[in-house]
């Protein structure tokens, strides 16, 4: 037993990591909630989400964002599938650097993306507005909504694809009944890593759109930027909102993602 | 029409596709290059004649070359610490009972998936927090920045060493310390050498995470002098306009990072070949 004590875990290693989660995602998180349900004299309160519910120009700024995101992600993803289909088919599979092409604006910083496609729309004549906003979103996102698509078709058992069309399927039929359902899990990712995001992507429409554009994500850094210190129970409960909107996001992805891959069972898929 | 035809016929639809799109994201990029060298006040303007004019602004604006100093001096210093909390937090995960493990690796996905900027404000609370009523002597600025980096991009090292972890032998850690090494020497002398192409990915993906961060990097620098390159032109937006030397240091950047993927993707394809000629 004495030994025992003196034997090191491997596990200890994840020591320093799990004391930072703790103390920097944890707690942040818990803060957040308690500001959420606190009131101005600091007693507990549902004032702070009554006033989200109640704020009509909240509300409508919440669903122009859910708009616009939608709006902007299934633009992107219209224009990243079709891309991803032909980079992850013969003959352009076998040319690394054109898919590579399409990936490298990533390692742009995108502050800097966006400020050169505002300098071209605006030399072309398009102005800050809805419009160009959308386009923004769709120019910044894109190639992370490429990449996991493309990943996932690239990968794809070919046999699935050939067996349809032994079976005499064609190409169309093949299309919609095997490879789109198996890219799934590809397109929510991709729609993952875009549709949340543009919920605080305030860089974005402040550079390319006008009043109309203003996500929810504005909103809440004006409301703890103008604040004064103990005031930002308002913000707060935007926050935790928004925290319930991501989970449900997520659980609906989840459901998605189990739904289409129990279809066909037995093989690797993906 | 015979078959040879309609392939012919889509193979040019496509070719047309993925051009249309490149171009789509390239223009910009070429047209920021090209008026790097025109003292137009803005792209599409005059172009006049071929000049330096806005490199020698750049070199004269201090901000914008302590933005530049700040946004590359965070991004190393937390990716590197990234990488070492991640590792090790990779390794330790990786020895943990299947149950602990979830509840692990789902706390530490919860900044990926959270909206960034209900995070940037969890982490503003804190330092309120933190300042004011535990009464640390901290505040916003350049090394808070470095934390919340840290913490952000903590969670994609584990997710690119993981994989690499499952690869190897699981006896290794404990056979070198049932020979007596202590566990940081089994770490940095088994573990490490086999994990360190993964390591620097993460390092690579932390870096680049953080150059591009925004939100948390604005919200917790509110108050303090702080400035990155994305503050800074995002505080260009909302006052003093945007100045032109950013296109020369959006050149420069530009070509730093072809450069590197470049260098990048020949080495990649050499030790390639070379694999393949064994």
């Amino acid at each position: 037993m004495k030994r025992k004590a003196k034997v090191f875990r491997p596990t200890a290693f994840s020591f320093p990591y799990l004391a930072v989660t703790v103390v920097f995602v944890i707690v942040p998180l818990i803060l957040v909630l308690v500001y959420a349900f606190r009131g101005s004299d600091g007693s507990f309160t549902f004032d702070n989400f009554g006033k989200v519910f109640t704020n009509k120009e909240t509300l409508i700024q919440l669903g122009k964002t859910v708009g616009i995101a939608t709006l902007s992600t299934a633009v992107c993803l219209a224009i990243a599938y079709p891309v991803a289909y032909i980079l992850a088919s013969a003959p352009f599979n076998k040319m690394a650097i054109l898919s590579l092409m399409f990936i490298i604006p990533m390692w742009i910083n995108f502050m800097l993306r966006i400020f050169a496609l505002q300098s071209v729309l605006s030399a072309m004549g398009v102005g800050n507005g809805y419009f160009a906003a959308v386009v923004g979103m769709v120019y910044d996102f894109f190639p992370y909504m490429l990449l996991p698509i493309y990943t996932v078709l690239l990968n794809m058992d070919k046999s699935y694809v050939e067996a349809s069309k032994d079976l005499g399927a064609n190409g169309v039929t093949t299309f919609f009944k095997v490879t789109l359902p198996l890219s799934v899990p590809g397109v929510i990712s991709g729609v993952s890593m875009m549709f949340m995001p543009i919920f605080s992507s305030y860089a974005i429409t402040k550079m390319m759109g006008d009043t109309s554009t203003t996500v929810i994500g504005a909103k809440i850094a004006n409301l703890f930027e103008y604040q004064s210190y103990g005031n930002y129970g308002y913000g707060s409960a935007l926050s935790f909102v928004l925290l319930v909107i991501v989970l449900l996001v997520m659980v609906l992805g989840r459901f998605l993602t189990n739904r289409t891959q129990k279809a066909p069972k037995g093989g690797k898929a993906v | 029409m015979n078959e040879k035809v309609s392939k012919r016929l889509s193979l040019g639809v496509k070719w047309a596709i993925l051009i249309v799109v490149l171009a789509a994201t390239y223009l910009p990029l070429i047209m920021i290059v090209i008026y790097s060298f025109s003292g137009a006040q803005s792209v599409g303007e005059e172009y006049g004649e071929f000049t330096f004019a806005l490199y020698q602004k750049l070199l004269q604006n201090q901000k914008l070359l302590d933005a530049t100093k700040n946004t590359l001096l965070i991004g190393l210093i937390s990716a590197a610490l990234a990488t070492v909390l991640g590792t090790t937090a990779a390794v330790g995960i990786h020895y943990m009972r299947k149950k602990t493990r979830a509840v692990v690796d789902a706390a530490s996905q919860i900044t990926v998936v959270n909206a960034e900027i209900v995070t940037a404000m969890g982490f503003f609370l804190l330092m309120i927090f933190l300042r004011d009523t535990v009464r640390i002597p901290i505040n916003f600025g350049f090394w808070w920045l470095i934390i919340t980096h840290t913490v952000i991009t903590t969670p994609y090292v584990i997710l690119t060493v993981s994989p690499r972890l499952k690869q190897l032998n699981p006896n290794l850690l404990e056979a070198s310390m049932d020979l007596g090494a202590g566990p940081f020497r089994s770490l940095i002398t088994v573990m490490i050498p086999q994990l360190a192409g993964a390591m620097i990915s993460g390092f690579a993906l932390a870096f680049t995470l953080s150059l591009d961060d925004f939100v948390v990097t604005n919200i917790n620098s509110f108050g303090a002098n702080v400035d990155t390159i994305s503050t800074y032109v995002y505080a260009g937006i909302r006052k003093r306009g945007i100045p032109s030397e950013i296109r020369a240091l959006s050149t420069i950047l530009f070509v730093v990072v072809l450069t590197v993927l470049i260098v990048y993707n020949v080495v990649k394809n050499q030790k390639l070949k070379k694999q393949k000629q064994k």
